[in-house]
């Protein structure tokens, strides 16, 4: 995983849920790309194609809110997601986008300092984000390096491995 | 410390924890259903474990999608069978459980004291039997089958006060949408919620299961109610011993963030208006609600005594010409007994549909959907937009007394109202 994130924005508001992050009706789908074809299209039914090239997505409070379903963050991330920048996540989704290897920060001020169409550029180890267009510079919350090790490993399938085989070694 | 920090401390092996602190907890129980499952074991495939780490400790339930809809759910379906079958895992196949947060408790899984992780964001239901639950997601649940083990960040707490007597038709389903409406649907983000006082104490088990099961609907990582007798009462009987019982309270000098004090006397039918479970109002200001459909159901009200009440309002009545009334108990033992005691009679004979039980049209997956347009009052727990079909219908989440007595008249409708015109 890359830990210097450059991409443009696209902004939804607070208390975005994982129903219309990935409809239940979805949820028999197996393959990653299948899901991420329906990504929030219940908000916007252009987002997919939008974020097609890679974007970072910005949310307000309360990110990811509702059911534990690990497919919204998978979705996400097969869509083109490549980080997301929310003001408060809800945990299930923060811990599922961590499991899944999609970087996630928190960050107070964000959705009053980006507006969508942006290019920012994030630093995953350190929490800064810069806005590239209006030049504002954000500090988002560091993760702990336990999670951090998580994100770079790519997810907790790859993390658990290593630590099993070293535990065995 | 609370109740939730002494059972993150004993499952942690520490003699104390403080909010803020992260703990390897040790896993009592996982529970997987039909729809998170299937990833949870391509992950655990892809971790490269064998077997899981004590099968007497994993528990699958088919609940989604059953009986399966489509292929693509039969071969969900199917392989959570396998897995069950190749670890020797306990399964509760179609027709043989339900609505996996109703049988895990029903089933002897849950115990106060313990630690349960679910794939299901519902799972904080089993607080109700003073036990640490909370959901997780699927790759998360593949790691816990594999290690046994989970970290937790110690939350922070809430403590609510409940004193006072609910009045007749108000319900604990009406209380929990009057503590959302104040606290908001971020309100208890990363926090665990302790529900206490005189109101909790002589509340019904299944009453305190919708309290906790809907503690997810504020964002807390928990809900929690202290153990007494109302649930010894109920789990002597279904768990292997009474020397499960490990009964934790919280301290006098617990620390709590903030306490909420609540008192129920003079508490109103409660709404939750679309298409957000916080946007709460007493029944008195929804004004003129036509409906579609009916819905009593899912794994915040599909318990018996839930069903009594609304076949109670239901009994000798026809449903209003025009409104679909679906229910749906939570469990086959419930099905059982609504048979036995006449409940099924009485909502088929005034126009009702039974069906088995299964989450049903609570998450939009399977049967019950919604048209465009559509206005559904539902017992369920979310009415965010396009979670129970249509993106362009309508969810109302109320009371299993509001549900029947609004699909005798086919608007939202105050039972007690509905009584006096009576």
């Amino acid at each position: 995983m890359e830990s210097k994130i450059k991409a443009p924005t696209i902004k939804f508001g607070n208390n975005i849920d994982t129903d219309v992050i990935l409809p239940g009706k979805y949820l028999i789908l197996v393959d990653p790309y299948e899901l991420g074809k329906h990504a929030l299209e219940s908000l916007d039914g252009e987002f997919v194609n939008k974020a097609k090239g890679g974007i970072v997505l910005i949310g307000g409070k309360n990110f990811g809110c509702g059911s534990s379903r690990e497919q919204a963050p998978l979705a996400l991330k097969y869509t083109g997601v490549k980080c997301v920048i929310a003001e408060t996540f809800a945990r299930i989704f923060y811990r599922n986008a961590i499991n899944i290897g999609l970087p996630v920060i928190e960050c107070a001020g964000i959705s009053e300092a980006v507006k969508t169409g942006d290019d920012v550029s994030v630093d995953l180890e350190t929490g800064k984000i810069q806005n590239l267009t209006n030049n504002k510079t954000l500090q988002g919350t560091n993760l702990p390096s336990f999670i951090m090790e998580i994100l770079t490993d790519g997810g907790l399938i790859e993390n658990l491995r290593k630590r099993m085989k070293k535990r065995n070694e | 410390m609370n109740i939730t920090e002494k059972i993150l401390a004993k499952a942690s092996d520490k003699k104390f924890v403080a909010p803020g602190e992260i703990v390897d907890t040790n896993v009592d129980v996982l529970m997987t259903h039909d729809l998170t499952g299937p990833l949870a074991v391509e992950s655990f495939k892809k971790i490269g474990a064998e077997k899981v780490w004590n099968n007497q400790k994993v528990v699958v339930i088919l609940d989604h999608q059953i009986p399966a809809e489509s292929i693509k759910a039969a071969e969900l379906h199917k392989t959570m069978r396998h897995f069950a079958k190749e670890q020797k895992l306990r399964i509760y196949d179609v027709g043989r459980g339900g609505i996996c947060h109703q049988v895990m408790p029903e089933q002897g899984h849950v115990v106060p004291g313990a630690v349960i992780v679910g794939s299901d964001s519902h799972t904080c239901t089993y607080g109700a039997f003073g036990a640490f639950s909370t959901g997780i997601g699927s790759t998360e649940a593949a790691a816990v089958m594999a290690t046994g083990k989970i970290w937790f960040k110690v939350p922070q707490s809430i403590k609510i006060v409940v004193n006072g007597k609910l009045s007749k038709y108000v319900t604990p389903k009406d209380l929990v949408l009057n503590i959302i409406g104040k606290l908001g649907v971020d309100g208890a983000i990363y926090k665990s919620t302790e529900f206490t006082g005189s109101t909790i104490h002589e509340m019904s088990i299944a009453g305190r299961m919708t309290l906790c099961n809907m503690a997810v609907e504020m964002g807390a990582k928990n809900g929690i109610i202290e153990p007494d007798n109302a649930t010894k009462e109920y789990l002597q009987h279904r768990v292997n011993s009474l020397a499960d019982f490990i009964v934790l309270k919280s301290d006098k000098d617990a620390q709590y963030e903030y306490t909420v004090e609540i008192d129920v006397s003079k508490l109103e039918p409660q709404i939750a208006c679309p298409s957000s479970v916080d946007n709460v109002k007493p029944i008195s200001e929804i004004g003129d609600i036509p409906i579609d459909q009916a819905f009593i159901g899912s794994c915040t009200n599909g318990r018996l005594e839930d069903l009594q009440l609304a076949a109670q309002i239901i009994k000798g009545k026809k449903i209003k010409e025009g409104v679909r009334a679906l229910v749906i108990p939570a469990s086959q033992e419930i099905y059982k007994e609504a048979l036995a005691e006449g409940l099924i009679e009485i909502f088929t004979e005034a126009g009702a549909i039974f069906c088995g039980s299964a989450c049903g049209p609570c998450l939009g997956g399977h049967i019950g959907l919604l048209a465009a347009g559509e206005t559904c009052v539902s017992t369920s727990n979310r009415n965010f937009i396009g979670r129970m079909g249509s993106t362009q219908a309508n969810v109302y989440l109320a009371s299993p007394a509001v549900v029947a007595a609004s699909a005798l008249t086919g608007r939202i409708t105050n039972p007690t109202t509905l009584e006096a015109k009576q």
